[in-house]
């Protein structure tokens, strides 16, 4: 094994997932849960045309590949006259997706608090929003932070596909290394590790939310 | 809690009634769950409704704070300062205007588990009445110490028992200054001897003059504190009157039956 070679292209690839991954991950993640409140919001808010359009999306984010989706928005865009960059390209893919996947997640959550804390809500004299933002909302944060972690988790390691429409992210660098480089297993290998520690500190910080927001059940 | 920021007080004897109930009626599919009801309660006032499961007295309680909407009959507050009529569609404004005047008391206590007791307390004074932090606190804090329970006030709800939870449910409802108090069935799912706390709390706002109306299966606690009982059964009232009368001698049948099966359950 060639250690030198290791050692030389550990930094390159870290940045590739710093400068990369991870912003692409945060600001796809961050887009995609307001998507997934709003479809979420839309499929339980009794309005049939509403709820249908949002199952419908949920429906054809699940049933189609990530990296399809993400080839239809690059090459789709520019056909429309939008010529963007790969970045907000795989960013609006991105989004997409994990407004399907946590949509689901957050319409269970919020169906899970008991039907008495809306009527709690209402009774000390709360519209239907407000009862929602300030009781419902918090209730269901509590519920959905485990499944939204793994959400996150996956996105961080499918944000590899942008790699190919060209985003500078983790995978990309190590493509470029292994190409000039010809170690493939090794660099591989390497980039494997990166993303498994990536993954450990996240799964940290799930376990440190959960254990912050479960101080008001019964353990 | 002291009466004179109690607004039930505001009315005195010969006003008009604080609620008036008329021909209040709601059907599930094809079940009659309420057939027209109609009942007055004066401000200060105690009303207990009584009656088996499935009489519909919670029915009736949940229709006066727009838990449950009836398919006809009107709800009139403060002689008619809120007027509902629920022959037509009712709009949401009317339904925040008829919550304003009242507060409710669960079964469940249904606290709100995420939020500590103060701030159960405080968040429809300070969210919904846009009242001081301060002034909402220390009302709150007030409150709290009268029931016994102002060491909780950083503890959340899944650390208190039952009869603390439903002590800090009242003071949630009470906080809101109502001019109506709702309990439905306050006690039913406590244990028998956490019963009398709250059973006490009750008997102290009846008599600080808090209009309430309970529906409850604890007839020493209806006959000490009621001015009037409906007996509800089948969606109707069978009978009312004054305490004294209809738990000695009550005129109907079914409400003979009905009160012995509760004194002598075997």
């Amino acid at each position: 094994m060639d250690w030198e070679l290791f050692w030389a292209s550990l930094w390159p690839i870290v940045r590739g997932g710093l400068l990369g991954t991870i912003p692409l991950s945060i600001a796809s993640f961050a887009i995609g849960l307001v998507i997934a409140l709003l479809v979420a919001l839309a499929r339980i808010s009794g309005i049939r045309v509403l709820s249908a359009l949002a199952r419908f999306y949920v429906s054809v984010i699940r049933g189609t590949p990530l990296l399809v989706q993400l080839f239809v928005i690059f090459y789709w865009l520019p056909s429309l006259g939008l010529l963007i960059d790969p970045w907000p390209s795989a960013v609006i893919a991105f989004s997409l997706n994990v407004g399907g996947y946590a949509a689901e997640v957050i319409r269970a959550a919020i169906l899970s608090v008991p039907k008495g804390q809306w009527e709690a809500g209402h009774t000390i004299g709360m519209s239907r929003t407000t009862t929602l933002r300030r009781i419902i909302l918090p209730q269901a944060a509590r519920v959905s932070v485990p499944p939204l972690s793994n959400t996150f988790i996956s996105l961080v390691k499918d944000t590899s596909l942008a790699s190919l429409i060209l985003v500078t992210e983790l995978f990309r660098e190590a493509q470029k290394i292994a190409a000039f480089s010809q170690e493939f297993v090794m660099i591989y290998m390497e980039a494997a590790l990166v993303y498994w520690v990536f993954s450990l500190v996240l799964s940290t910080a799930q376990s440190r939310i959960e254990k912050r927001l479960d101080r008001y059940v019964a353990h | 809690m002291s009466p004179t920021e109690s607004p039930s007080r505001a009315s005195g004897p010969g006003a008009a009634p604080l609620l008036e109930v008329r021909g209040l009626a709601k059907s599930f599919g094809d079940h009659e769950v309420l057939r027209s009801i109609d009942f007055t309660l004066h401000a200060g006032k105690v009303l207990v409704l009584i009656g088996p499961s499935g009489s519909g007295k919670t029915t009736v309680l949940r229709a006066l704070n727009g838990l449950e909407q009836p398919d006809a009959g009107t709800i009139s507050v403060a002689g008619g300062e809120v007027a509902i009529d629920f022959g037509g569609p009712v709009s949401a404004g009317k339904w925040l205007a008829l919550r304003d005047r009242s507060a409710m008391v669960f079964q469940h206590y249904n606290l709100f588990p995420h939020l500590t007791v103060l701030q159960n307390v405080t968040e429809g004074p300070i969210v919904v009445q846009k009242r001081a932090r301060a002034d909402a606190e220390a009302e709150a804090m007030a409150l709290l110490e009268r029931v016994g329970l102002a060491d909780k006030r950083d503890a959340y709800p899944f650390e208190l028992s039952g009869g603390q939870q439903q002590r800090v449910g009242i003071v949630r409802a009470v906080a809101l200054r109502p001019q109506l108090l709702l309990f439905d069935e306050p006690t039913s799912s406590l244990d028998p001897e956490l019963v009398g706390d709250v059973l006490t709390v009750m008997k102290e706002l009846a008599d600080e003059g808090w209009t309430m109306v309970v529906v409850t299966h604890e007839l020493v606690f209806a006959r000490q504190v009621a001015d009037e009982v409906l007996f509800l059964d089948g969606g109707v009232i069978v009978e009312r009157g004054a305490p004294e009368r209809l738990f000695t001698a009550p005129a109907e049948e079914r409400t003979k039956q009905f009160l012995n099966r509760l004194l002598f359950p075997f």
